[in-house]
């Protein structure tokens, strides 16, 4: 099936918040902490700009507690008396012209009482710096199984390594906006987003509302990625404060310098190995030590560790598993939600490793990860224990043959002989992503979703789960028409907007399609059994009873309902951190080939091949979207995409020196689906939109050192990392003599 | 605003003459979505580096975030609004579009390439996209639906301007 909104995308009809044209609005602009720690001593408003003219919100406007509810309530929704971050918010300005309210930005001015910041995460912090607890350890997390130290002891081979990964930006297209308004008492806020209900939550403590008195609404949302998990809240609230004080519509829109400087990125991370292997190559023992740098709040660090910690160990068998993982308060804007969620760096250091592991005990990497791939009846480093019919070694294989990993190898031997300059390698990696919350979050979501029956014939899908481009419309429609028999055309979905649909949840994880998507099918079950119908009702005979039953009851309204239910036999426990941490997997191979050009140390991604298992595929053309959309992605987390910090504050917040990759950038993504139906899922299907933002930094990185001896450690691998490499350990006059 | 005197137009928008007065310091991009209420023309780095915001100035794709709107004066606008659906069913069908919003600029500079097919004898497809900037496509599915919009671009070039 086609995008549903496709064409009107395609042709620039879709309208996105900063499309809106609202009658009267005014523009909401933000005045931000100049410094990355300190006290306020003063907030200096320029004497020759008329104040009277402009909407002036501080913290004392908070009506209700002055927090950006989520894990905990630590974040101000405007700062009061102190700052912890530089670009945090302090106060808020509107008037009816944008530029005059650019200009008024410029003529307020936070004066801060310098206090030391702590912004360097893998140093402790100095006794000044220590800002919560006594090391700034915000969460720690240990994940135990068998005896490591013992298994340690007695492997044949002990291999360490230490792995760093940087911030990455979002860049979805569409920067992000609310606009808000108030009518007969209702507040509404409407704008690009991915979880109404938590900005919802958000709403009713900081507002202090009933919530019969706000509604959220979700507008087209261009790209989130993660982005607009968190950050949406916070926007959203600085626009509610801004209306309500004005008694007008207020619409905040970032421009890209604003949406880069002050939102969320993915977590930095550290990330060291101990491995024993022994004498024939089998993992004895994985010793983990997970580091990353949360930034100035908590936000949603404490989980996205969660799932970092959960994924360390890979989609390997070993019986001795230690992981700890650690993430840090510091002075940087707080990092967030990034597609992966703490995975891709934990899968970035050990897909590295093991090819660093491979080479010590001069073991072929492919033949090294099929020996250790977890097969059905292993436990993972939970102890959760796989049995989902996946052949893992099977897709390892399809992705070396597709490939041509074998054939390659010799070309590239040959280009060393026959190119002073150009090297090329081919490097993998084998990754898994659990799909929906972590542990026990689904049931404590308890999500809730409805389809109405309407007059006509039709069936109206009413869930929070929104699109951001990702393909939830489509895909919410083909499960209930196939569900119900009938034609696409006869779906429609409700506007996401919390005074109209149930909470369904956030839209993060990869649990719309899998999680929500059962919910679906359920519900129409539901609407098919409130109608009187037997189980098998489909296409006509659902229409004519639900078109008799409107005509038996005019006014009426029938709604199916569905809540969720944990799939039989899942067990987690969140005090040993032990158990079946996700009801399912996705799980992949990645193949990259690269080409080093020794002259400029640039890298060039010449092919990819992206094999995964994820259940049953729902949209061919979408599911391969995801994950080309993923692998790109994950190429420029690789290889260009580089936050640069300065006292606290990105120094490179604009597309000119922030590298996204172009399409110039990349070779052709060959996707190829294995399809092991899940018996959970919608139709069979499992989650797919992070798994493949996992695999291309190792698969890349691996490439490159096998193409060029070079022992990367660190991305992005930019070609000044790559030349400090190479020029460090003699290895580049080696190379080119 | 300023007090700076606003600086009379006149310039052909997707086939009709306009007439407006700008604001000197006004950019094309904000004279369409602003002034003209054009929202398709989307902006998404206000630097030229993304091509979000790609619009047709005398035939050419340009980033009208970084033309001064007075400098259109009898000048010639093409917008996304001027685009037939029916003319990116093959981006459709490919998966060109996820989030939508580089959409409009990748259809504009896809147009370019389809309507000037003899660019494709010096340049690749990927060379002439470079300029629009995508997070969520990874491309292939934008540059197989230029290759089949070629292909089956006989009796698909109907341009009535049908508006969506």
């Amino acid at each position: 099936m086609e995008r549903i909104e496709g064409i009107a995308k395609l042709t620039g009809a879709e309208r996105y918040v900063d499309d809106l044209p609202v009658e009267g609005a005014l523009w909401g602009m933000t005045v931000r902490s100049p410094a990355p720690r300190g006290r306020i001593r003063e907030i200096r408003f320029n004497p020759a700009v008329d104040w009277s003219r402009f909407v002036v919100v501080d913290h004392r406007d908070v009506p209700g507690a002055n927090e950006v509810l989520l894990i905990e309530p630590d974040q101000p929704v405007l700062a009061a008396g102190r700052v912890r971050h530089v670009h945090e918010p302090v106060v808020l300005l509107a008037h009816a012209s944008r530029d005059a309210v650019r200009r008024a930005v410029r003529a307020v001015e936070v004066v801060v009482e310098p206090e030391d910041p702590y912004l360097d995460f893998a140093a402790p912090p100095r006794p000044e710096q220590v800002q919560r607890g006594d090391d700034n350890v915000m969460k720690r997390i240990e994940i135990r199984k068998g005896d490591v130290e013992a298994a340690l002891a007695r492997a044949a081979r002990v291999v360490e390594g230490e792995y760093r990964t940087g911030a990455q930006e979002h860049v979805y297209i569409e920067t992000q906006g609310m606009l808000a308004w108030e009518d007969a008492g209702v507040l509404f806020i409407k704008g690009s987003l991915q979880c109404p209900y938590y900005v919802h939550k958000a709403a009713l403590r900081a507002l202090r509302r009933d919530a019969d008195h706000v509604r959220i609404v979700q507008a087209p949302t261009g790209g989130g990625f993660g982005g607009k998990e968190e950050y949406p809240s916070m926007i959203a609230l600085h626009a509610a404060l801004l209306s309500l004080k004005a008694g007008r519509p207020v619409k905040i829109v970032y421009d890209r310098g604003e949406d880069m400087e002050a939102t969320t990125k993915r977590h930095p991370s550290i990330v060291r190995h101990r491995t024993g292997v022994d004498a024939d190559g089998n993992l004895v023992a994985q010793d983990i030590d997970v580091r990353m740098d949360a930034g100035a709040y908590v936000t949603l660090s404490p989980v996205v560790l969660s799932r970092g910690v959960i994924h360390a160990a890979g989609p390997y068998s070993c019986d001795a598993v230690r992981i700890v993982g650690r993430a840090v308060l510091t002075n940087s804007p707080p990092h967030g939600a990034f597609r992966g969620f703490g995975a891709p760096q934990t899968h970035f250091a050990n897909e590295r490793h093991m090819d660093v592991v491979a080479d010590a005990i001069g073991m072929d990497p492919i033949e090294f990860r099929r020996r250790n791939l977890i097969a059905d009846g292993d436990t993972t480093a939970t102890g959760q224990r796989i049995v989902d019919g996946v052949d893992r070694a099977a897709l390892l294989d399809r992705a070396v043959e597709i490939s041509s990993w074998r054939e390659k190898e010799e070309r590239h031997a040959r280009l060393v002989r026959a190119d002073p300059w150009l090297r090329r390698g081919m490097g993998v990696a084998c990754f898994h992503h659990g799909a929906g919350f972590t542990g026990s979050g689904e049931v404590m979501l308890g999500s809730r979703l409805d389809v109405a029956g309407l007059p006509d014939g039709r069936v109206e899908i009413r869930s929070a789960n929104i699109e951001m481009g990702q393909g939830t419309l489509t895909v919410f429609t083909q499960i209930a028409a196939a569900r119900l028999g009938l034609d696409p055309t006869r779906i429609a979905i409700a506007e996401a907007d919390t005074g109209r649909v149930p909470n369904s949840g956030p839209t993060v994880a990869s649990r719309t399609a899998m999680v929500v998507g059962r919910l679906v099918e359920e519900a129409c079950d539901d609407l098919r059994a409130r109608l009187g119908l037997d189980g098998d009702a489909r296409s006509e005979s659902f229409t004519e009873a639900l078109v008799a039953w409107h005509a038996e009851r005019p006014g009426g309204e029938i709604v199916g309902e569905a809540a969720y239910e944990p799939p039989p036999g899942v067990h987690w426990d969140d005090d040993t951190y032990t158990g079946d941490a996700y009801a399912a997997y996705g799980w992949a191979a990645y193949v990259a080939e690269v080409e080093v050009d020794l002259r400029t140390y640039a890298t060039r991604v010449i092919d990819f091949v992206a094999v995964q298992d994820v259940g049953t595929v729902l949209n061919p053309t979408l599911a391969r979207g995801q994950v080309q959309g993923g692998v790109a992605q994950g190429i420029g987390w690789a290889l260009m995409e580089e936050c640069r910090w300065k006292d606290g504050a990105m120094a490179n917040a604009q597309l000119t020196n922030y590298i996204i990759p172009t399409s110039d950038d990349l070779p052709a993504l060959r996707v190829h689906f294995e399809e092991t139906p899940w018996p959970g899922g919608p139709l069979g299907a499992k989650g797919l939109g992070e798994l493949p933002i996992d695999g291309p930094a190792p698969a890349v990185v691996n490439a490159i050192a096998r193409a060029v001896g070079a022992d990367a450690r660190e991305i992005p691998l930019t070609p000044e990392r790559l030349l400090a490499l190479l020029e460090d350990d003699g290895a580049l006059r080696a190379r080119i003599a | 605003m300023h007090g700076s005197p606003e600086i009379p137009l006149s310039f052909t928008l997707n086939g009709r003459t306009v007439e407006v007065a700008v604001d000197p310091s006004a950019r094309l991009l904000d004279l369409l979505r602003y002034d003209l209420g054009m929202t398709g023309t989307k902006e998404g780095c206000g630097e030229g580096e993304c091509g979000a915001c790609t619009v047709w100035l005398d035939g050419l794709p340009a980033d009208s975030c970084l033309v001064p709107a007075f400098q259109v004066e009898g000048r010639e606008i093409r917008t996304i609004e001027s685009v037939d659906p029916d003319r990116v069913r093959e981006l459709r069908s490919a998966g060109a579009t996820q989030c939508g919003a580089c959409t409009p600029g990748v259809v504009m500079s896809a147009l370019w390439i389809l309507e000037n097919p003899a660019l494709l004898d010096t340049h690749t497809i990927r060379e002439l996209m470079a300029g629009n900037l995508c997070r969520c496509t990874g491309y292939d599915g934008i540059v197989e639906g230029i290759e089949a919009a070629m292909n089956g671009r006989p009796g698909k070039t109907d341009r009535a301007g049908r508006v969506p």
